[in-house]
């Protein structure tokens, strides 16, 4: 439900829900953590710069996790980096948000057999909302991902009582 | 005045006549024996009509039958010439001479090849893993090595 289905009532006033306010506001200022991990960090950064411009989006890459909403995983998880990633996501505020980016973070990729050092899935340390395909995936493919997960937030309730 | 592998291979046996040497004539180059190779470098860095004053590259290599080599490919820069050696190993006890001392280069080398074909330089001031974690278990690109179930909790196989 889009925020402009509700009626006008006079010339500059909407009537629409606090949550519909709330849900507009967070999905069209989706900030990024701003860290690649591999060639689909150079997608990304396409889709940063000025022919796919991300930022219309509201996307704007901040330097920490602690400013962020949604953490772009794009590249190739190590090991090594496993554990590093997960912290990062321990620091974000909630809500938080995870767009796994490319074939590598979706599942291990290339490595999916012979990486001996390549996690084989970033689902397999932190909760990932969006996958994205792709090897490495387009900037369009990142843009169509960010509008799922926009899509996502439009349909979530932050004031409503969770289920237990 | 630049020299062939061959010619710095004699060159080498007049110098030192206590090291075993050995040349391979498949792939010019010379093989060292591994724990006098400092001394051998040194001369090769130093020698007027050698002066080997760049370290290329240093690889480590499992040839799968149960030896391990440290590949140095060296250049002069004065002499124009080139120069590949390399030290044979056993698995069971791979010690080579380092020489991180002789060319800076060597150091994150050695340190890479130690990390991942388990080579260990004697002699090296800094001998740790450089890209593997340092609480892995392992030298992943030895020839017999198997993938571990586990790391930190984190399953590793697909």
């Amino acid at each position: 439900m889009g925020l402009l289905d509700k009626k006008f009532e006079n010339s500059n006033i909407i009537i629409t829900s606090l949550e519909g306010v709330m849900n507009w506001a967070r999905l069209c200022s989706l900030w990024q953590m701003s860290f690649g991990l591999a060639c689909c960090a150079i997608e990304m950064m396409a889709a940063s710069a000025s022919h796919f411009d991300i930022m219309r989006f509201g996307v704007i890459p901040r330097p920490s996790p602690r400013q962020c909403d949604v953490m772009i995983v794009a590249g190739t998880v190590t090991l090594k980096m496993a554990t590093r990633i997960k912290r990062l996501y321990e620091q974000m505020a909630e809500p938080r948000y995870v767009l796994s980016m490319g074939s590598c973070s979706n599942c291990g990729g290339p490595y999916w057999n012979y990486g001996y050092h390549v996690l084989k899935g970033v689902d397999r340390v932190i909760p990932v909302d969006v996958y994205i395909p792709g090897c490495p995936p387009r900037p369009e493919a990142l843009l169509e991902g960010l509008m799922k997960l926009q899509e996502k937030v439009r349909n979530e309730s932050l004031v409503k009582e969770k289920a237990a | 005045m630049a020299k062939e592998p061959k010619e710095i291979y004699e060159r080498l046996q007049a110098a030192f006549p206590g090291v075993s040497l050995e040349f391979d004539e498949t792939v010019p180059c010379i093989i060292v024996e591994p724990m006098k190779w400092k001394t051998v470098a040194l001369f090769l860095r130093d020698a007027d009509d050698l002066k080997f004053d760049s370290l290329m590259c240093l690889s480590g290599v499992d040839n799968g039958d149960g030896n391990l080599v440290s590949v140095c490919h060296l250049d002069s820069m004065v002499h124009r010439h080139k120069l590949t050696v390399k030290c044979i190993v056993s698995v069971d006890d791979p010690k080579v001479e380092s020489v991180e001392q002789v060319w800076r280069t060597a150091d994150w080398h050695e340190r890479e090849s130690y990390d991942l074909i388990g080579i260990e330089y004697v002699g090296h001031r800094d001998l740790r893993r450089i890209l593997m974690p340092d609480d892995w278990m392992g030298h992943p690109l030895r020839k017999d090595y198997e993938v571990p179930e586990f790391y930190n909790g984190i399953k590793v196989p697909y």
